[in-house]
């Protein structure tokens, strides 16, 4: 019964979103109360429709098509409900859900602003709603039933079985979707001819909460790669994880433009620009992992059809976007500032980033277009993205630390200077070393110093700011944030040309090494797990006595096998091992050291924090 | 979907190169040359894989012909050069810089180029004004 109550609802709250967008189009005013009204009551319904299939997953009820299809009854508690987000059907219902989340923070939280603009807001995003309730009745259905129902599922991609995994599509989805509220926002402005005042103000914490959930998103899809898939690896360029990378390089620029159109009221259009693309590229992001048009690790759930849906809804809004843009894009004020400003450094900012930007996006799609266009078959991986992004890296790390100390309109580049100048001589000092003790390829080395200058300089402009204004001074959101990059580029970087690694077949209580450790191998035993059964090895660190159980497992339910890399975190780097199989009676394994490697997610971490504080900071100016 | 998913089982279950045991070449700087080389190059038959980190039959062939031809003295441009006439250019990871992909090549570094442009144009054009 649940599942067709969840149906109901879902139907409902298509209708509920369908008459609020009809009544955001046509009345004009006093509608305020019915905007937000049919707003709660829509997100009322969707949690009623993601409530009934979390309960189908719960109960294993194995007549629902979808709960066959990607759970089991002998499933831990915590991945059923991971399930419910682990296919292409219910992914999309919590999409939707989301959605709806925003509107209704949107509605409850923003209540201060003009009518219209509240009106045209709320339109828009029903609009978005209904495209989606539309795309999930009428192609990938949550609630379609099975008969005769089956007595057991089909279980879940053992990879997927993770609890890193069963939170990350929730936080990347929060990040992708907040931009939705953006989108509508800035379409809002430019159905009002740009009369409305206060916007930027108002968009720049949507920005910021989405911002900050997409950067925890991408950060623990990394991590989980990292410990998961055993390859020792954390970003692979791989075209769904450039699908993720694009709407946070666009909504980064976002961010920082927002501030000059804020402060100054210039950049106006090109802020508009920015918030409708980087919701289409969130939206672009869906549409190239579901639908099947790209080979990548992360193709899960992938229909052609369904894709022809997204790329459609994809088109529209896009297009509704760029002809309103097109057609009532306002003018700021008249742009006064020098080459020496913030504006100036801001905008160089967005260059850097904007063209990042486009070239992911160009590295995604090019071989597609290629491949259509049957010119011939091409591979873009991590050689083409780590050529052409790091002369766009350099300069924007090494500008960073100098956009927070640099004045509005005409700032002294002189006297940035000159408080920055103590993080020179510790770069040279960490890079004189780094030369010194291991061979680092040019170009990676670059970066690294880029890196350090930005955490270097940034720590010591923030310590400034303390020691000037005491306890307000900690309240450093941009430094904090780009400490965070700093910290995240350079620990990508050394992981990558640092890392040690050793392959060899032992046999129980030989030494083998890996970087400056040795570790003793204690065997293979064969376990018992909840769906599963495994082999787990275990070595020693002779260094310092830690014990490292790497794990295989077979699960029986999916007729399949997964790796669990054992990791040894430290200060200076990560210990990662892995079992393979037997060959001869020896036992293969294979041994990495990561330097630093734990201090990518740090750096994202630190980004976030950032973000948050951010947050806060305009909260209280509000 | 179903053989995406199977290739996807696949190529995880054979995951982490443990065939290289076998392949090591005796002198190091070759070895190393070996693997950069192995992880520019993609595993024909796997979900965007370089030979490097697959299992896959095709792969551990490729790596063994790619150790073949270093012990045998050749380039690594040579190397690249040969597998790309052999397979065409989808087996690189580094797409090579050729007439189809002057755009990719190109497009990043003209971007950034007409930003700052515009950028430094805007301020010639408001000293003067």
């Amino acid at each position: 019964m649940s599942a067709e109550a969840g149906h109901f609802a879902l139907i409902l709250a298509f209708s509920v979103a369908v008459a609020q967008f009809l009544i955001g189009a046509i009345a004009n005013d006093g509608v305020r109360r019915v905007m937000a009204r049919t707003a709660y009551a829509n997100f009322a319904l969707m949690v009623i429709a993601f409530a009934c299939l979390l309960w189908g997953f719960v109960q294993s009820d194995f007549s629902l098509a979808l709960v066959q299809a990607n759970s089991h009854i002998a499933k831990p508690f915590i991945y059923k409900i991971a399930a419910v987000w682990g296919n292409h059907e219910g992914s999309l219902l919590l999409w939707t859900l989301i959605l709806a989340a925003y509107a209704s923070a949107f509605a409850r939280f923003e209540q201060k602003t003009s009518e219209a603009f509240y009106r045209r807001v709320l339109m828009v995003q029903a609009a978005i709603i209904v495209s989606f309730s539309a795309f999930m009745l009428f192609t990938s259905n949550p609630f379609a039933r099975l008969l005769p129902a089956p007595f057991e599922g089909q279980g879940l991609n053992p990879i997927l079985q993770d609890a890193a995994l069963a939170a990350h599509p929730p936080l990347l989805y929060l990040g992708y979707v907040g931009f939705s509220i953006c989108f509508a926002q800035a379409l809002a402005v430019l159905l009002g001819r740009g009369t409305e005042r206060d916007w930027a103000r108002i968009m720049r914490p949507w920005v910021l909460v989405a911002w900050v959930f997409l950067v925890l998103g991408i950060a623990l899809g990394s991590f989980w790669a990292y410990y998961e898939l055993g390859w020792g690896g954390f970003w692979f360029w791989d075209p769904v994880e450039n699908a993720s990378l694009m709407p946070w390089l666009a909504a980064t620029a976002l961010l920082h433009s927002l501030m000059a159109a804020d402060k100054r009221n210039i950049f106006v259009g090109w802020v508009l620009l920015l918030a409708i693309l980087t919701f289409c590229l969130s939206l672009s992001g869906t549409f190239l992992v579901r639908s099947g048009v790209l080979t990548s690790v992360h193709a899960f759930a992938n229909d052609p059809e369904r894709g022809l849906f997204i790329l459609l809804i994809l088109a529209g809004f896009a297009l509704w976007g760029l002809v309103l843009y097109a057609r009532f894009a306002p003018k700021g004020a008249v742009a006064d500032y020098a080459l020496i400003s913030r504006e100036s450094t801001l905008l160089m900012q967005n260059i850097f980033l904007s063209v990042a930007t486009a070239t992911v996006l160009l590295g995604t799609i090019y071989p597609l277009v290629l491949d259509a266009l049957g010119v011939g078959k091409i591979s873009v991986g991590a050689p083409y993205f780590n050529t052409v992004f790091a002369p766009l890296l350099i300069p924007s790390l090494a500008l960073a630390p100098f956009a927070p100390l640099i004045g509005w309109g005409q700032g002294d580049a002189r006297a940035a200077a000159r408080r920055l100048a103590a993080a020179v001589p510790a770069v040279g000092v960490a890079i004189t070393a780094i030369v010194y003790w291991r061979d680092t390829p040019p170009l990676a080395l670059a970066v690294m110093a880029a890196a350090l200058w930005m955490v270097f300089a940034s720590a010591h402009a923030w310590r400034q700011k303390i020691t000037r204004m005491g306890w307000a001074g900690l309240s450093a959101p941009a430094h904090l944030a780009h400490i965070g990059v700093g910290v995240m580029v350079f620990a990508a970087i050394t992981a990558t040309v640092w890392r040690s690694e050793t392959i060899v077949a032992a046999t129980t209580g030989d030494v083998v090494r890996v970087a400056h450790y040795q570790l003793r191998f204690d065997g293979v035993q064969t376990h018992e797990g909840a769906n599963y059964q495994s082999e787990i090895g275990q070595l020693v660190v002779l260094n310092t006595t830690q014990i490292l159980k790497p794990e295989r497992r077979f699960y029986d339910a999916e007729g399949s096998t997964t790796t669990e890399a054992a990791l040894v975190h430290g200060l200076d780097g990560t210990l990662y091992a892995v079992i393979g199989e037997r060959v001869n009676g020896q036992q293969v394994l294979r041994l990495w050291y990561h330097p630093f490697v734990n201090f990518i997610w740090v750096g994202c971490i630190l980004m976030a924090l950032g973000g948050m504080a951010a947050l806060l900071k305009q909260m209280r100016r509000a | 979907m179903m053989w995406r998913l199977a290739l996807l089982y696949i190529s995880l279950a054979f995951a982490p190169a443990y065939a290289a045991l076998d392949e090591k070449l005796a002198d190091p700087h070759l070895e190393m040359r070996a693997r950069a080389l192995a992880q520019e190059l993609r595993c024909l038959v796997c979900q965007n894989q370089s030979i490097d980190d697959s299992d896959a039959p095709l792969a551990q062939d490729l790596r063994a012909l790619v150790r073949a031809r270093l012990r045998a003295g050749d380039s690594d441009a040579a190397i690249r050069t040969f597998l790309q006439e052999k397979y065409g250019d989808f087996i690189l990871f580094r797409p090579p810089f050729a007439p189809h992909t002057y755009a990719l090549w190109g497009a990043p570094f003209l971007l950034l180029a007409l930003g700052l442009f515009v950028l430094l144009r805007r301020h010639y054009k408001a000293g003067r004004r």
